[in-house]
């Protein structure tokens, strides 16, 4: 792989909510390759959508970082602090699309306005030429007609075609990372095939390095050239794609990937996960996961991993994979997805 | 799947069509679908938004008025106007469950009036102590805790809250449950629980379900038959497992493409169709609804039949 756009080391967030501390984000290390795609995979509340929002400085008023840093093509964004500095970033370096097209756009502008609005922020382009990057910016996320739909308002388009104009405005500033948080999630799933491809083929055009946040590990597949499972604030697991699906080490992977409908038997129950996630108010203690976990181990409760090396790209925190650790089977979905695949769909 | 013997039709839809708007800005939403749905079954209808599945399950359960067609419920006719008894009957023994638990439950009320309006409605008085007998009954009965009642929704995870949706149906001891979207609001963890506890009360309680989603791959795990619904028309209806391995219909073939695999190889591989209704060429043959293998309805002019046929050998 090429050297990291963004370097994350030991960052720590916190947020005061009425005067408890809550520890959002527990000390993750990240590095993001120069044009990779990314995904990052967890449950709501495991911090996913925290942990990015850190990159751009756009924690609530309540939320602070608490140790560690971030470095962005040799910039240390942990040592930002006006948001004149942060302007500079935002946008222009890293660009977000977010979950809900309908409450991202503003209803009382046009498109066309706003995307205008986007591009004289951010780049020396003014009348005629804005109009026209705006008109290309349109034809590249497939919006047929564009001179037409320019002059149109948010209302008068569908939800998969506000998603495309919401990504119309993301890289309209040229950014170099593109953060994508649930881009589908609201989105019927024809639409969400298309608006995956749609960013796909955005990334190859534009050089764009891609982060995508999940809860839903069938929507990466197609997408992601490396996975991060994220739980409690922490990434517990990291590696290619191809290893997180076909020989993932952690048993919060197993148990997200085995409770998807898509790898379920018809007429049995299907996995879910019991308990909820830690109380992050509190000190968490030995493995996050290992309350939840019907198999854990005694020492899960007492000690927190450390990562251990799978393969140079592929590492989780899990205590299974120290040498002196009994052997755990994964769930036998886990295993049937890794020999023979998912099944059962078409011909 | 519902056995030979007791395939006996719960609810029958006979060319149901629904219309909003008046004259000019008159739009048809659900245009002549019919089906059957079997006493104990998952009957799943798919389509994306837009194509009128909801208002199909909401005409169903009267909340829209149909403009044409009848539904008949243990043969008799529920929709237009009939009889005060039958109508409370109907509402008992017909509940939804709603697509997003933040927004069906009142923000306002506590968990124990919320599961227990429909008592106060039904005709049959029940005192304070039955009442809460029943509240507590119903919410163990989707896992939650009978001390819940006195707490405020918001007070609840959105799985919770989902269960809460559930029990609220449940009190009314319903035969037929419409669950609209049930869980595409929820997170992956989540889902397979709500999943998990509507397959459960089926078994115990003989439930009919109706279940309306755009998500192909939660249908294949919970759905005995599925009709496909585009544009208010059904163009496909058939055994969830002859659906998924014989899709004929270009917009089945369409969604089932579209549905996102947990599987890299796979999706490497995959090919999306998008569905273009320009390609059925109906101005000469008019599209017939045809049965071309034992239960497994297709709509298609005489040459998309014949291929279909084809495809199915």
């Amino acid at each position: 792989m090429t050297e990291p756009i963004l370097s994350v080391r030991g960052l720590h967030v916190m947020f005061n909510l009425r005067g408890r501390k809550l520890h959002a984000i527990r000390g993750v290390d990240l590095d993001v390759m120069k044009g990779e795609s990314l995904a990052i995979v967890g449950e709501s509340g495991s911090g996913k959508s925290v942990f990015v929002k850190t990159f751009m400085g756009l924690l609530d008023a309540n939320g602070w970082i608490d140790g560690g840093e971030i470095v962005y093509n040799g910039e240390k964004l942990t040592d930002y602090k006006t948001e004149k500095q942060w302007l500079k970033i935002r946008g222009g370096e890293i660009a977000m699309v977010l979950q809900d097209p309908m409450t991202s756009l503003n209803p009382l502008k046009t498109i066309g306005a706003q995307i205008i609005e986007a591009i004289e922020l951010h780049r020396p382009l003014r009348g005629r030429e804005s109009y026209g990057e705006m008109i290309s910016l349109l034809k590249d996320v497939g919006i047929p007609e564009p001179e037409r739909r320019a002059k149109q308002y948010p209302h008068e388009f569908s939800g998969g075609m506000r998603q495309r104009v919401v990504i119309a405005i993301a890289v309209a500033c040229r950014p170099k990372v593109l953060i994508c948080d649930e881009p589908t999630t609201a989105l019927d799933v024809t639409i969400q095939a298309q608006i995956l491809k749609l960013i796909r083929s955005l990334k190859e055009k534009y050089d764009l390095t891609t982060i995508y946040i999940t809860h839903d590990l069938g929507v990466v597949a197609n997408v992601a050239d490396r996975i991060a499972v994220m739980y409690a604030g922490d990434i517990v697991e990291i590696g290619a794609c191809d290893e997180v699906f076909y020989d993932p080490k952690h048993p919060y992977t197993w148990a997200l990937l085995s409770s998807l409908p898509q790898l379920g038997e018809k007429g049995e129950d299907l996995y879910s996960i019991k308990g909820t996630p830690p109380n992050l108010f509190a000190d968490v203690r030995g493995d996050a996961f290992a309350p939840r976990n019907p198999q854990a181990l005694k020492i899960d409760f007492v000690k927190q991993p450390p990562y251990f090396q799978v393969s140079p790209t592929h590492r989780a925190k899990t205590w299974l994979l120290d040498p002196r650790a009994p052997k755990i089977e994964p769930p036998e979905s886990v295993k049937r997805l890794a020999s023979e695949g998912v099944s059962g769909f078409g011909e | 799947m519902a056995n030979e013997e007791k395939k006996e039709a719960l609810l029958s839809v006979r060319h149901m069509e629904v219309c909003f708007g008046k004259r000019r800005n008159r739009f048809k939403a659900v245009d002549d679908v019919s089906f059957d749905i079997y006493r104990g079954e998952t009957f799943g209808v798919v389509g994306e938004s837009g194509s009128g599945k909801t208002t199909i399950g909401r005409a169903i359960i009267r909340i829209h008025p149909m403009t044409k067609g009848e539904v008949f419920y243990r043969g008799q006719k529920i929709n237009g106007k009939i009889s005060k008894e039958l109508d409370r009957t109907v509402t008992r023994r017909i509940q939804m469950i709603f697509q997003d638990p933040m927004a069906s439950l009142n923000e306002r009320a506590k968990v124990d009036y919320i599961v227990s309006e429909g008592l106060y409605s039904g005709g049959v008085k029940y005192s304070k102590a039955q009442r809460e007998e029943k509240v507590s009954k119903a919410l163990s009965d989707v896992g939650l805790l009978p001390e819940f009642a006195s707490r405020f929704p918001h007070e609840f995870s959105g799985g919770q809250r989902q269960r809460i949706g559930i029990a609220r149906a449940l009190i009314m001891e319903p035969e037929f449950i419409i669950a609209d979207e049930p869980i595409s609001a929820l997170d992956v963890s989540i889902r397979a629980q709500v999943l998990n506890l509507m397959n459960e009360l089926q078994k115990q309680r003989g439930l009919t379900y109706l279940f309306i989603s755009h998500d192909l791959s939660v249908m294949r795990f919970v759905c005995d038959r599925i009709a496909v619904i585009h544009k208010g028309v059904m163009v496909e209806l058939a055994g969830c497992e002859q659906l998924f391995r014989h899709p004929l219909h270009p917009y089945t073939r369409a969604l089932l493409s579209a549905v996102p695999m947990p599987d890299p190889r796979r999706e490497k591989e995959k090919q999306i169709f998008v569905y273009d209704p320009a390609i059925h060429d109906y101005s000469v043959d008019k599209p017939k609804w045809v049965e071309i293998e034992e239960g497994h309805f297709v709509r298609g002019n005489e040459k998309e039949l014949a291929s279909y046929r084809e495809r199915v050998q």
